[in-house]
């Protein structure tokens, strides 16, 4: 972690050697219980289909294929337009997100801003009182005609209450009277929001704009609500979701990619799908973990 | 005098509304910048709230809300005697207990034990390895489950014949989901929600590590009679929260391990929010979906509030309200 620094223990007795072997032995145990699934995922969408009828899935391939992915981008249409997709969508809603929830967050930061207690509370309490899954159903498709339009996916994913919450404890630490004396020197509350408060958050908008970007990049709830599978560019998640439990799908792309339905690669199909679908993120996250442990450092316990 | 008085009779609402209109317009710009939060969730949070008056009427498609026939309390009554309430909320409430507990003591296990270790370069790529799995789509997850369960495929199956044992049917026998949702759960949360516990062991004064040296206090001890003291006020604070939340289910993680329709193990797999989730996709009963759904909002609320309350008399400085 990075703001950690140094382990508290000094002194190495008989005890101390005991504890550490067990935590080295135990947090290893963990660490590669935690990475193996995904090592059984890699495996298995390079080995050949009759190997898996014959072995099972398995870490290491057996015999060794690339079938499964040249079927993926055989027809990379539907890939790219995913991607394409998910990527619009998480960008979009990343931008605008983020920017309602520091301007939210900023103004009821604000002690001399004299609705913040009743707009807190208006925000906060639906997170302890909701309508539940029928209603905000019906109101998506019956009353706002969401259905089958990606607005369905991007505008529930903008803000949360956890996530206003979180950037409220994020400008607390910025004094007040910075604002105070931009005030004083004629600076209206919106410049002052854009002009000063902005560059001085930033590490709180990596946070946050990451915590938005996550969940859009992995959303599939409101997708599989909304939108049907027989749209042509659905949203990664939704399509891995179609490729992993829909056989229409495979009878669909064995067609497209003039191999025999029974000569498809079934099961490294889903695999492969998988690993292109979320391949990117894994390789991305090493880098921007840091700035996830200081949302969860700061919002959690006032969360 | 009199004049003074009546003209300062006349003027003293007046001044009441205009301070409120000074204080609207004082306010404006911050109010504005407000606005589109509030309009976010007057639409997707508070417009459907009315909506569970579908609780109460015997919905169907061509009356509409308004026309459909009143039922009352039918729907809740008709819950309670098929036994669905009961399960539902068994189950949500049980597996969220175990979660909590288990989650819990597995976290404070990992914080204090990777406090322990010294090489930076270990702790980092282990933290790095534990993250991981909170960082995947449900659906992902599915699919690793699928991995290692499949009957006739899954390695868990390839690993039982290896050793001459037979193969289970896993996705036929209800008695094992506990323990795979379970496991599931710990192998998704325990690495990202050890992070609230390690932080807290760094806020620990190094000067009362010190002192326990110096009385000659081992390893052992120095996490028994300090670390874990320590981290019991977290702890409690956390632990309470997720109280808060015991109705609520994780819908991701229950539907995409146990699929959609998988009626074989719906005795123990079942939670409110799959239940409401096929009253509305598979089954088309709005009415009962929403009397779940209403059933869920009330209690959770009322246990919230009592959460709250127990937050508040443990910490005045945590507590939400």
């Amino acid at each position: 972690m990075e703001n950690t620094g140094e382990s508290r223990s000094i002194r190495n007795d008989a005890s101390g050697i005991a504890v550490k072997a067990f935590g080295y032995l135990f947090i290893s145990i963990f660490a590669i219980c935690c990475l193996l699934p995904f090592l059984l995922v890699l495996g298995t969408s390079f080995t050949a289909e009759a190997s898996i009828k014959k072995f099972g899935f398995n870490f290491w391939p057996r015999e060794f294929s690339t079938f499964a992915y040249k079927i993926v981008f055989e027809n990379p249409d539907l890939m790219i337009g995913s991607y394409i997709v998910t990527m619009a969508i998480t960008i979009v809603g990343t931008a605008a997100g983020l920017f309602i929830v520091a301007m939210t967050g900023y103004a009821l930061q604000r002690p001399d801003f004299g609705y913040r207690n009743g707009i807190s509370f208006f925000i906060y309490f639906t997170t302890l009182f909701s309508g539940g899954l029928v209603p905000f159903y019906l109101l998506m498709t019956q009353y706002l005609s969401l259905k089958d339009n990606y607005l369905a996916v991007l505008l529930p994913g903008l803000l949360s209450p956890f996530l206003i919450i979180m950037m409220k404890s994020f400008v607390r630490s910025i004094p007040h009277a910075i604002t105070e004396s931009a005030k004083i020197d004629g600076a209206g509350d919106f410049t002052i929001f854009m002009k000063l408060i902005l560059p001085m958050t930033t590490p709180a908008l990596a946070t946050i704009g990451l915590f938005i970007a996550l969940g859009y990049w992995n959303e599939w709830y409101n997708s599989m609500l909304f939108l049907s599978p027989d749209m042509e560019y659905r949203p990664l998640q939704l399509f891995l979701y179609n490729v992993v439990t829909s056989a229409d799908f495979i009878r669909n792309s064995s067609a497209a990619s003039n191999v025999e339905l029974r000569d498809m690669p079934l099961e490294s199909m889903k695999m492969a799908t998988a690993v292109v679908a979320t391949g990117p993120v894994i390789l991305f996250y090493p880098f921007v973990q840091r700035y996830f442990i200081k949302g969860i450092t700061v919002g959690a316990v006032k969360g | 005098m009199a004049a003074i008085a009546e003209i300062a009779q006349e003027t003293k609402p007046q001044r009441v509304s205009s301070g409120r209109a000074r204080r609207f317009w004082n306010n404006r710009t911050l109010l504005l910048m407000c606005l589109p939060a509030i309009a976010f969730f007057i639409i997707f949070a508070y417009l459907p709230m009315p909506g569970l008056y579908l609780a109460f009427i015997n919905y169907n498609y061509s009356d509409g809300i308004f026309k459909s026939p009143f039922v009352a309390f039918d729907n809740f009554r008709f819950l309670v005697i098929n036994g669905d309430l009961w399960r539902l909320s068994f189950n949500t409430v049980a597996y969220n207990l175990v979660f909590i507990v288990l989650g819990n003591v597995l976290q404070i296990m990992v914080a204090i034990l990777l406090n322990e270790i010294r090489k930076k370069w270990f702790k980092k790529v282990t933290q790095t390895i534990m993250f991981l799995p909170h960082f995947i789509s449900a659906v992902l997850i599915g699919l690793i489950a699928y991995n290692i369960l499949s009957y006739d495929y899954g390695y868990l199956n390839t690993v039982l014949e290896s050793l001459g044992m037979e193969p289970v049917k896993t996705y036929s026998n209800p008695n094992i989901w506990p323990f795979i949702i379970v496991l599931t759960f710990l192998w998704q949360s325990t690495g990202y929600g050890s992070i609230v516990y390690f932080a807290a062991i760094m806020g620990l004064d190094n000067e009362i590590i010190e002192a326990s040296e110096i009385d000659g206090a081992n390893a052992f001890q120095r996490i028994v009679y300090i670390i874990i003291p320590w981290l019991k006020p977290t702890f409690i604070i956390l632990m309470l929260f997720s109280l808060g939340g015991i109705l609520k289910g994780n819908f991701g993680l229950f539907f995409n391990l146990v699929g959609a329709n998988n009626t074989a193990l719906y005795a123990t797999t079942d939670i409110i929010e799959t239940y409401v989730f096929r009253s509305l996709m598979t089954n088309f009963n709005f009415s009962i979906g929403s009397a779940v759904s209403l059933y869920q909002s009330v209690f959770g609320f009322i246990i919230v509030i009592t959460a709250n309350w127990l937050v508040r008399k443990a910490s005045p400085e945590n507590s939400l309200f």
